[in-house]
């Protein structure tokens, strides 16, 4: 079961935060700085996957931005690494139709440049959009889609509506 | 804030004002804040203006600063008060409206607060007659935070969501359905019909969910477990459609079908297979062909590959499939990616204790695992390789292990030494390689080892009559390298103070000669005495070494003598009262210096050996050191026999009476644990009596020696007259070896005062019957004794 989910960036500032399981606010920001501090000092000769009280944590660094897991014991690590792609690949397809911007964050991720002003904008701007994509794909920790078309269609329907 | 704002917006166009920042606004006004301090004095004047908003009621706006103190909250400011909010935007009839209400209720509601279980009524109209998105959002928030009396409540609207048409709102429904369990595990009962059922469909998303319940009710309860042991075989065919069908643009992720769906498949087969023949049997071919079938150049594959294994060895399945999924897992090993090397040790390690032989075959790859850069997979494969070691292996994984606790990290050479001195001493091919292992991590990682690493080196080599020479040569040059390293120098002193004759002698074959002058080691062990390095113990132990090269080396004692009498005002109060019985030995009993002063015999580790050599040679300062604070019997044996002599000459001390029988009256004295009575104890024999003198002897056959056999001699006098300078001698045919202990004394008082005791030990391998030849001196009533006689009787268990 997936325990919470952050988008954290290398400052340490939370873009994101999604908890599956109630945690008090104060606790986590304290959450929240320690795991990405263990997240920022591992080098890339580690591995993606760290032991952290009872979590496992999962992350992946795409340039500026770490997305960073909390799982419980009876996930699979790699599949949940691969779940983290899966969501990049869903916020990448969604925002390069909706912003007609030259500089698209995900296109640059995928081509290795880092543009590094459009990106966290992107996020941080549309949040509650991101918000809609989490839950299409998490429900409650558990993954309930990883269509990328079927879970965008609700959310451009949405969009559709509020134009009109 | 981006719910009805269009993108000419975003382009700057001029629109209507709002009275309000738009949270786009907001946002660049928190990033434009330079400190912390400013930050807050943003956040709280707009917190204010919010709080305002809400207080006056303004519908229209409301969702918007909702949405402020959303991004407020997350980044970790209190927005308690926007709640009720929360409540009003969730009843509204505007889908943007309700959008921000729930996901609002989501992050700020919960269980704890009262106020959730006002929006039920919300969240059960929306359930009912909403649309589908709208019902899509009540789910989401009702799956996210909703409390027990929620769910019970809410569970029939759910259930009517789980048969309809639609997969959008369906997939949703099952997922609520989860959390609606574990928070109600009575409703498992409302939940467990439509299962099978929704099983059929070909939706991933709906199987996902369903899988996913599934999984939750099978966990909960044996009885659904049961029950759901019936679908394994529709598992398997789902699964293998998946696996067979080619390209399917729809799921598919760098080449494997919805890897997400076989992994929660292959997990829910694990737990219908496990400990269960039947469904074990009917998903071997499956997951055979899901390992052999999986791409594994993607990560995606990888993944698959894993859940299979775990399935593999979790189940009962067949042996073949279990190699394989070992060899899998060595394959995971040699894999450039760190991950997956990370997951295959930590399955290699739960693996290891129950498929060793297949694990075995994978370990060079495991100890070229032992030089990863990454913290966490070095300690694993450490673990590993440690459980790896068996006879066969053990020279070479040594090697490997050494190399590698000279470079580990500090925080792993803790484990790597005592998991290398654990191997040796399991495996150890011979005693001369164990002793240069434990030599080995001593001088690399010594100040690691634990505690009784000295006392297994002491006892190994003491045990090892034909390596003392060997042993003591290296360590006396071990020790001229470095003396910080504590265990090494306690080890290294102790074996310099007891074979110091050795190390002079300058040949050994083993190692190339080394010419040894006495000057060299006392100045080392000095040296050693004198460093702010040494610990008080180490310190004792090389003062003690001091007092025994006394009698080993041929030159003169003065310097010996010097040091000795330097140390008894040292601070340290445990070797200030060694240096002062020391040199009382030198001044007043120095007759008794070389009896006292000798070999120790074998030290055994156990409680009941160690009790009888205790016993037997109390005169001398020869005792167990294997025992804790191997300084405290020397030292309280010491002053006994100081005690002893004083009192023999009328001083009042009471020393503790001698008491023959195993394990007795020394236990207080020496902390030893109680020796338990060895079996069917042999009887003791009088042999000689004259005038009130009575020489008794007792014998003891330790059980782990049977050819060894010890006899105690007591003498003890009932007369008037005392019994002085009492010497015994003994002879035994050429076919035993005997080995003879110096006396605890040489007077016995008159009346029954304090009896003399002497061990023999006898080596009868030939179980040849034991006879005794004794020889008697003593002076009584002022007259010198002789007696010569002979033993024949000596019972029959003490030889045969």
């Amino acid at each position: 079961m997936i325990k919470f989910f952050l988008m954290v960036n290398k400052q340490g500032q939370t873009r994101l935060s999604k908890y599956y399981e109630h945690v008090d606010i104060n606790k986590r920001t304290l959450l929240e700085t320690e795991v990405v501090k263990s997240c920022l000092s591992r080098s890339n000769e580690q591995c993606s996957f760290i032991e952290y009280k009872d979590f496992k944590l999962i992350y992946r660094q795409y340039a500026a931005l770490f997305i960073v897991v909390g799982v419980n014991d009876t996930e699979n690590e790699m599949a949940i690494y691969e779940f983290i792609h899966n969501f990049v690949e869903v916020l990448d397809e969604y925002f390069s139709r909706v912003s007609e911007l030259d500089v698209s964050f995900f296109n640059t991720v995928f081509h290795g440049t880092w543009q590094a002003h459009s990106s966290p904008y992107q996020i941080m701007f549309n949040l509650d959009k991101v918000h809609i994509i989490l839950d299409e794909m998490v429900l409650n920790g558990c993954i309930v889609e990883t269509n990328r078309a079927r879970i965008l269609a609700p959310l451009l329907i949405l969009d559709k509506m509020s134009e009109s | 804030m981006g719910w009805s704002r269009n993108l000419e917006t975003y382009f700057g166009k001029v629109r209507m004002v709002a009275p309000s920042l738009k949270l786009q606004d907001l946002i660049e006004e928190i990033r434009g804040a330079k400190t912390q301090a400013q930050e807050r004095e943003v956040i709280q004047k707009e917190c204010a203006h919010i709080r305002a908003s809400f207080r006056d009621g303004d519908p229209v706006h409301r969702h918007r600063q909702l949405a402020k103190l959303l991004y407020v909250h997350m980044l970790g400011y209190p927005a308690h008060f926007g709640q009720m909010e929360c409540l009003k935007l969730i009843a509204s009839s505007r889908f943007t409206d309700k959008r921000v209400g729930y996901l609002g209720a989501m992050l700020l509601l919960d269980e704890r607060h009262d106020a959730h279980l006002l929006i039920t009524n919300s969240i059960k109209n929306d359930l009912s007659q909403g649309i589908q998105p709208v019902q899509g959002l009540a789910l989401c928030t009702l799956s996210t935070m909703g409390s027990a009396e929620m769910c019970r409540d809410l569970a029939p609207e759910v259930e009517k969501l789980l048969l309809q048409p639609s997969p959008y709102v369906r997939k949703k429904a099952i997922l609520t359905a989860v959390h609606m369990i574990r928070k109600v595990p009575e409703l498992s009962s409302v939940f467990l019909p439509p299962c099978v059922h929704l099983l059929h469909e070909r939706h991933h998303g709906i199987l996902l969910g369903t899988i996913t319940l599934i999984t939750e009710l099978c966990e909960r309860s044996p009885a659904a477990l049961r029950h759901f042991r019936k679908v394994v075989p529709q598992l398997v065919q789902i699964l293998r459609t998946l696996v067979t069908t080619g390209y399917s643009t729809e799921h598919s992720i760098s080449g494997v079908s919805d890897p997400f769906l076989q992994v929660q498949i292959l997990r829910l087969l694990r737990i219908l297979g496990r400990n269960h023949e039947e469904s074990s049997e009917t998903m071997n071919d499956l997951l055979a062909q899901v390992a052999t079938n999986t791409d594994t150049s993607r990560n995606a594959g990888n993944a698959v590959l894993f859940e299979t294994v775990l399935t593999i060895m979790d189940i009962r399945s067949a042996a073949g499939l279990r190699v394989l999924a070992v060899n899998i897992l060595g394959r995971f090993l040699l894999n450039s990616d760190r991950n997956i090397r990370y997951v295959a040790l930590t399955s290699l390690l739960r693996l290891v204790q129950s498929d060793h032989s297949a694990v075995q075959r994978h370990r060079p790859t495991v100890v070229d695992c032992l030089q990863e850069t990454d913290a966490s997979l070095s300690r694993r494969a450490l673990e590993l390789s440690l459980a790896l070691v068996n006879s066969s292996n053990v020279r070479a994984m040594m090697q490997e292990l050494q190399a590698f606790l000279e470079s580990c990290p500090p925080d792993l050479r803790a484990d790597c030494a005592s998991g290398i001195l654990l191997a040796a001493e399991r495996f150890a091919p011979t005693k001369r390689w164990h002793i240069d292992t434990i030599l080995h991590v001593l001088t690399t990682a010594g100040t690691h080892v634990r505690d009784d690493a000295v006392a297994n080196l002491t006892q190994l080599i003491g045990g090892a009559q034909e390596l003392h020479a060997y042993s003591v040569r290296r360590l006396y040059n071990a020790l001229a390298e470095d003396i910080s390293q504590q265990p090494l120098v306690q080890v290294a002193a102790w074996c310099i103070g007891e074979y110091g004759d050795l190390l002079l002698e300058g040949n050994c074959e083993e190692i190339e000669p080394l010419q040894v002058d006495e000057e060299e080691v006392l100045a080392l062990l000095e040296k050693v005495l004198q460093s702010h390095m040494s610990l008080p113990a180490t310190r004792g132990y090389a003062l003690t070494a001091l007092m025994k090269l006394s009698t080993r080396l041929q030159g003169d004692n003065n310097r010996i003598r010097q040091v000795v009498s330097i140390y008894k005002s040292c601070l340290d109060v445990e070797l200030q009262q060694r240096a002062v019985e020391y040199d009382t030995l030198f001044r007043k009993y120095d007759h008794m210096r070389a009896a006292i002063l000798e070999k120790m015999p074998l030290v055994e580790r156990d409680g009941p050996q160690a009790d009888e050599e205790a016993k037997e040679s109390k005169a001398a300062a020869q005792l167990s050191e294997a025992v804790p604070a191997p300084t405290e019997p020397q030292a309280s044996q010491l002053l006994d026999l100081l005690d002893l002599l004083d009192g023999a000459s009328g001083d009042a001390q009471h020393p503790p009476p001698l008491d023959p029988s195993p394990g007795g009256a020394l236990v207080y004295l020496l902390d030893l644990p109680c020796a338990p009575p060895p079996p069917a104890p042999i009887p003791d024999l009088k042999v000689f009596e004259r005038e009130g003198v009575q020489l008794n002897l007792s014998f003891i056959r330790p059980p782990e020696n049977p050819a060894l056999l010890l006899i105690t001699a007591t003498a003890t006098n009932s007369s008037e007259g005392d019994v002085t300078d009492f010497i015994c001698q003994a002879a035994v045919p050429k076919s035993l070896q005997l080995q003879m202990q110096a006396p605890s004394g040489n007077t016995v008082p008159a009346r029954g005062g304090l009896p003399i005791t002497q061990l023999f030990r006898i080596l009868n391998p030939n179980k040849a019957p034991v006879r005794l030849k004794l020889r008697l001196t003593y002076n009584h009533f002022h007259q010198s004794v002789q007696e010569i006689f002979e033993v024949n009787n000596l019972p029959v268990e003490s030889w045969q």
